[in-house]
C-alpha cells in the first residue's frame, strides 16, 4: 500500500498561492527587478493599440488600426519604410526598437471610458504592453491616460482634441501629437470672419462630454472675440443618432450660423439632419444660413457625402498637404504612398497621428537607450522634429502637447474622385495657435512626476 | 407657435416608426400570446434589406480611365455599375437612386420567410411556457440576429440616401403664413409618415374586411372555439407572425434614409416600442398605433429647449414617465382589454 504525500489541505494551500501569483499584474511580479513596468525581453517588445472598433467613432478606430499595423511593419523593416525615410531623426533602422521585434495587441475602447480602461488594463497586465496608444475620444483618452500614469506605462494619445487632455487632465506619462480645441478655434476664427463677416448669431450643438464642452468653449470664445453672438448652446448625448429634434428649433432661434461641435458618426448624422431640414438653403437675418464644423476629417466628409460641400472646419493634417502646400510638409506623401499602396485609399488624420505617435515613441526609446518610461518622457519633452507631415513640430515639455501648423479646410464643391472631398483653405502657422501652458482654458492641470511603475 | 408645429411634425416620423413596430409586436402578442423581444431585430433586418438591395443594384466592374489619375498618381479605376451596362447610364443611375423604395420588393418575401422560420423554428416551442421564458429566448434571438448582421455588414452605420427627388425639405411655414424657412420639414419624413399611415390602414383593412382577417380576429377573441369549428388557427397565426415581420421590416426599409442603419438600431427601438405596446394596451392594435404617435410626439415636444431648461434630460425619460402615469391611472393601458396578461 502506497501513501501519497499530498494532502487535501496542502494542495488547496499551494493552489491558492499559485493562483494569487498568477493573478498578480505582470508589472508587480517578474519584471519588477528591472525597475519599470513590463520591461521587454531580449527579442520582443509589445505595444498596445486601444481603438474604437464599435460606436460612433468606429471609422476612425479602423483607420487608426491600419496605421498602427503599418507603423509596426516599418519599425520591423518591412514595407517601404514610409516616414522613417523623411523623419528628421535617423535613429530607427528597421530592426524594431532597441533590437527587439515590435509586436502589438489591440483592444476595443467602444468609445466608453470604462471599456477603454478595461481593455488598456488587460493589455498592460495580461499582454505586457509597455506603451498604449490610440483612441478617438477625449473622454477615453483622459481615462486611459490616467490609467497609464498609475500603471507606469507611456500613453501616446491618438485622436483626442479636448483641451483637457493636455490641460487640466495632463499627466507626465501622457503625450499628445494631435492638435486641440483651442488651436482649432484660433485657426478657424479668422477664416470664418473672412467668409461670413463679424455680425453673426451662432447656435451650437455640442456633444455632451469633455471634448464637446472644451470645443464649444474654445470656438465660442474665438468667434465672440470677433463680434459674433452665441444664441444658444444645446448639449446632445454622445449616443444620439437622430438629431432632428435638436435641429428643428435652430431656424426659429434667430441664429444664422449652426456650429456643430460633433465628431465622427455624431457629426455625419447631425449634419445630414441639418441638410434634410433645409438649413443649407435657408436665409436668416437677411443672410445665407451657414454651418460650421470646427473639427473636421476626411472620414466624416466621406460619411456625410454631398452634405459636406462648402462647410468649413479644421484638421490636424490632410493627405494632400505636401502636394498643395509644398515641401514644408514633407513626409505626407511618403505616408500616403505607403498607406495607399497597402489599403487602396488615402489615410485619415486619425491614421496619421497614430502612425506618427508610434514612430515618435520608438525614436524616443532609441534616443534614450531604454524602455524605462521616465527615460522616454525625458527624451520626448522639448523634442523638436520635422519630416512627419506637419512641418517643424515641438513636443512642449510643460504640458506634453505638440505645437505645429493647423490646417483649415472646407468641403470641396466639385470633387474629382471619391477621396477628393476636402479642399485646404489655408494653413495657420504654429505661432498663431500657440498659448501658454497656464492659459485659462488649460489651467488647473499638473503633469506630476513620471511613473515607471514597478 | 412655429416651434410647436415643428415639434409636432417632428414627432410624427418617430411616432410612425414606434407605431409600426408596436403594431407588429401587439399583433403577435394578440394572436400567439408571445412577448416577442426579437421584434426590434426584424425592424433592423428590414433596414439591412435596403442596404443589401442598394449594394446589389450598385454592383460594378472596373474600367481604367487613362485620362484621370487616382490619389497615388496611377491611372484611375472607375466603377461602372452593371445596371448602367444593361439599361443605359441615365436609367441605371435612376435605378440606383431609387434603391430604397425598390428594396420593398426584396423586403416583403425576405421578412415573410424570416418571420415564418422564426415562429416555426423557435418561438412555437415557447407558446405554453411562462412569459419570462418567452422574453428571455426572444431577447437572446435578437442578440444573435444583431451579431450576425454586425459580422456581415460591420459595426458602422451605412449611409442609405433617399431618392434625389425627396432629399430637400418642404417650407411649411410659408404655407401656414409664417416667414420663409421658419418651419421646414424634410420630404422623406413626410413620405415616411404617409407610408406608415398606408401600412397601418392596410393591416386594419386586412383584419377587418377579409375572411382571413375575420377568422384571425375570432381566434384572438376565442382561440379554442375557432379551433372546434375545424379551422386551422395555428397556421393562420403563423402567417400573422409573418405579416407582423413584414410590417416591421418595411418600417425598417423606409427608415434608412432618416437614420443610417446599424446593427443595434433594432434594440434602440425595441424597448421604446414595448413601452408603446404596454401604454396602448397589450394586444390592442388601435392602442398600439395611438400610443406610438402619442409618445413620439410627446418625446419630440420634450426636446424643446425651454422645456429642457426647466427639466434637464426630460427628453430621455418622458416616455417612461408617461407610461408610469398611464399605467397608474389605466392599468390595462389606453385601449387594453380586460383579461389580457391578468391570469
Amino acid at each position: 500500500m502506497s501513501t501519497s504525500r499530498f494532502t487535501r489541505r496542502g494542495v488547496l494551500r499551494t493552489g491558492a498561492i499559485a493562483s494569487a501569483g498568477l493573478a498578480l499584474p505582470t508589472y508587480l511580479r517578474a519584471e519588477a527587478h528591472t525597475g519599470f513596468t513590463n520591461a521587454p525581453g531580449d527579442s520582443e517588445v509589445v505595444l498596445g493599440f486601444n481603438v474604437p472598433q464599435t460606436g460612433p467613432y468606429a471609422d476612425e478606430g479602423a483607420d487608426e488600426l491600419r496605421a498602427f499595423e503599418l507603423a509596426v511593419e516599418h519599425l520591423n523593416g518591412e514595407g517601404d519604410g514610409g516616414m522613417l525615410n523623411t523623419f528628421s531623426e535617423k535613429n530607427l533602422d528597421g530592426t524594431g526598437i532597441l533590437g527587439r521585434r515590435v509586436n502589438f495587441v489591440t483592444g476595443d475602447t467602444q468609445t466608453k471610458s470604462d471599456a477603454a480602461r478595461a481593455s488598456a488594463r488587460s493589455m498592460i497586465e495580461k499582454d505586457g504592453a509597455i506603451m498604449i496608444s490610440g483612441g478617438s475620444s477625449s473622454g477615453v483618452a483622459v481615462a486611459v491616460q490616467g490609467l497609464c500614469q498609475e500603471a507606469g506605462v507611456i500613453f501616446m494619445a491618438g485622436l483626442t482634441h479636448s483641451n483637457d487632455t493636455t490641460g487640466k487632465d495632463r499627466k507626465a506619462n501622457g503625450f499628445r501629437h494631435f492638435f486641440n480645441a483651442y488651436m482649432s478655434a484660433a485657426a478657424l476664427a479668422p477664416v470664418l470672419q473672412n467668409l461670413y463677416g463679424t455680425d453673426r448669431n451662432a447656435y451650437h450643438l455640442t456633444a455632451d462630454y469633455n471634448w464637446g464642452w472644451t470645443q464649444q468653449e474654445s470656438i465660442a470664445a474665438a468667434t465672440e472675440a470677433m463680434g459674433w453672438e452665441t444664441v444658444n448652446n444645446v448639449l446632445t448625448p454622445l449616443a444620439e443618432t437622430d438629431f432632428s429634434a435638436y435641429i428643428a428649433p435652430v431656424l426659429s432661434s434667430g441664429a444664422d450660423v449652426l456650429v456643430l461641435n460633433h465628431y465622427g458618426g455624431n457629426m455625419v448624422n447631425s449634419l445630414t439632419n441639418a441638410v434634410q431640414f433645409g438649413l443649407r438653403e435657408a436665409q436668416a437675418n437677411g443672410k445665407k444660413f451657414e454651418i460650421v464644423v470646427p473639427l473636421y476629417s476626411e472620414l466624416m466628409a466621406r460619411g456625410a457625402g454631398q452634405n459636406i460641400k462648402g462647410i468649413p472646419g479644421s484638421q490636424n493634417w490632410d493627405w494632400k498637404l505636401e502636394n498643395e502646400m509644398g515641401e514644408r510638409y514633407v513626409g505626407t506623401n511618403a505616408f500616403v504612398q505607403s498607406f495607399g499602396e497597402k489599403y487602396g485609399f488615402p489615410p485619415s488624420q486619425a491614421a496619421h497621428t497614430c502612425y506618427v505617435q508610434t514612430l515618435l515613441y520608438a525614436d524616443a526609446v532609441t534616443r534614450a537607450g531604454s524602455f524605462n518610461p521616465c527615460a522616454v518622457v525625458e527624451a520626448l519633452e522639448g523634442f523638436e522634429f520635422d519630416g512627419m507631415g506637419n512641418g517643424p513640430t515641438l513636443y512642449r515639455a510643460g504640458d506634453h502637447q505638440c505645437f505645429k501648423d493647423v490646417v483649415v479646410v472646407r468641403g470641396k464643391e466639385n470633387p474629382e474622385n471619391e477621396f477628393d472631398l476636402v479642399e485646404i483653405v489655408e494653413v495657420t502657422p504654429t505661432e498663431q495657435v500657440t498659448y501658454e501652458p497656464d492659459h485659462p482654458m488649460f489651467d488647473g492641470g499638473d503633469l506630476g512626476e513620471c511613473n515607471p511603475g514597478a | 407657435m412655429d416651434a410647436v408645429i415643428l415639434q409636432f411634425l417632428n414627432g410624427l416620423d418617430k411616432g410612425s416608426a414606434y407605431a409600426l413596430i408596436a403594431l407588429g409586436l401587439t399583433l403577435i402578442f394578440g394572436t400567439l400570446g408571445v412577448v416577442n423581444f426579437a421584434h426590434g431585430a426584424l425592424f433592423m433586418i428590414g433596414a439591412f434589406c435596403a442596404v443589401t438591395m442598394s449594394r446589389l443594384l450598385s454592383l460594378s466592374h472596373q474600367v481604367v480611365d487613362e485620362t484621370r489619375t487616382d490619389f497615388l498618381g496611377n491611372p484611375m479605376k472607375v466603377d461602372v455599375p452593371y445596371v448602367n451596362d444593361w439599361f443605359g447610364e441615365a436609367t441605371g443611375a435612376l435605378i440606383i437612386d431609387w434603391a430604397v423604395p425598390i428594396s420593398i420588393l426584396l423586403a416583403i418575401p425576405v421578412m415573410l420567410l424570416v418571420g415564418i422560420v422564426m415562429e416555426r423554428g423557435l418561438i412555437k416551442h415557447f407558446y405554453k411556457r411562462p412569459h419570462a421564458d418567452q422574453i428571455l429566448v426572444t431577447f437572446g434571438l435578437a442578440i444573435v440576429l444583431q451579431e450576425i448582421i454586425k459580422q456581415v455588414y460591420g459595426a458602422n452605420p451605412i449611409p442609405t440616401p433617399a431618392p434625389e427627388a425627396f432629399r430637400g425639405s418642404l417650407d411649411f411655414g410659408v404655407m401656414l403664413g409664417f416667414d420663409p424657412y421658419t418651419i421646414t420639414y424634410p420630404y422623406w419624413r413626410l413620405v415616411y409618415f404617409a407610408f406608415s399611415v398606408i401600412i397601418i390602414g392596410a393591416v386594419f383593412a386586412f383584419l377587418q374586411f377579409t375572411t382571413f382577417g375575420m377568422v384571425v380576429r375570432a381566434g384572438m377573441a376565442d382561440r379554442e372555439t375557432v379551433g372546434l369549428l375545424g379551422i386551422d388557427i395555428d397556421r393562420r397565426f403563423t402567417l400573422m407572425f409573418g405579416l407582423a415581420a413584414i410590417v416591421a421590416g418595411l418600417a425598417g426599409v423606409m427608415y434608412t434614409p432618416i437614420n443610417s442603419p446599424n446593427y443595434h438600431m433594432g434594440m434602440d427601438f425595441l424597448v421604446l416600442s414595448f413601452v408603446v405596446v404596454v401604454v396602448g394596451g397589450m394586444g390592442s392594435l388601435p392602442g398600439a398605433v395611438a400610443a406610438g404617435f402619442l409618445l413620439g410626439i410627446l418625446q419630440s415636444f420634450a426636446s424643446m429647449n425651454w422645456i429642457k431648461d426647466i427639466i434637464p434630460g426630460i427628453d430621455q425619460i418622458i416616455i417612461y414617465l408617461v407610461a408610469i402615469l398611464i399605467l397608474l391611472t389605466r392599468p390595462r393601458g389606453l385601449l387594453g382589454r380586460k383579461g389580457v396578461m391578468e391570469e
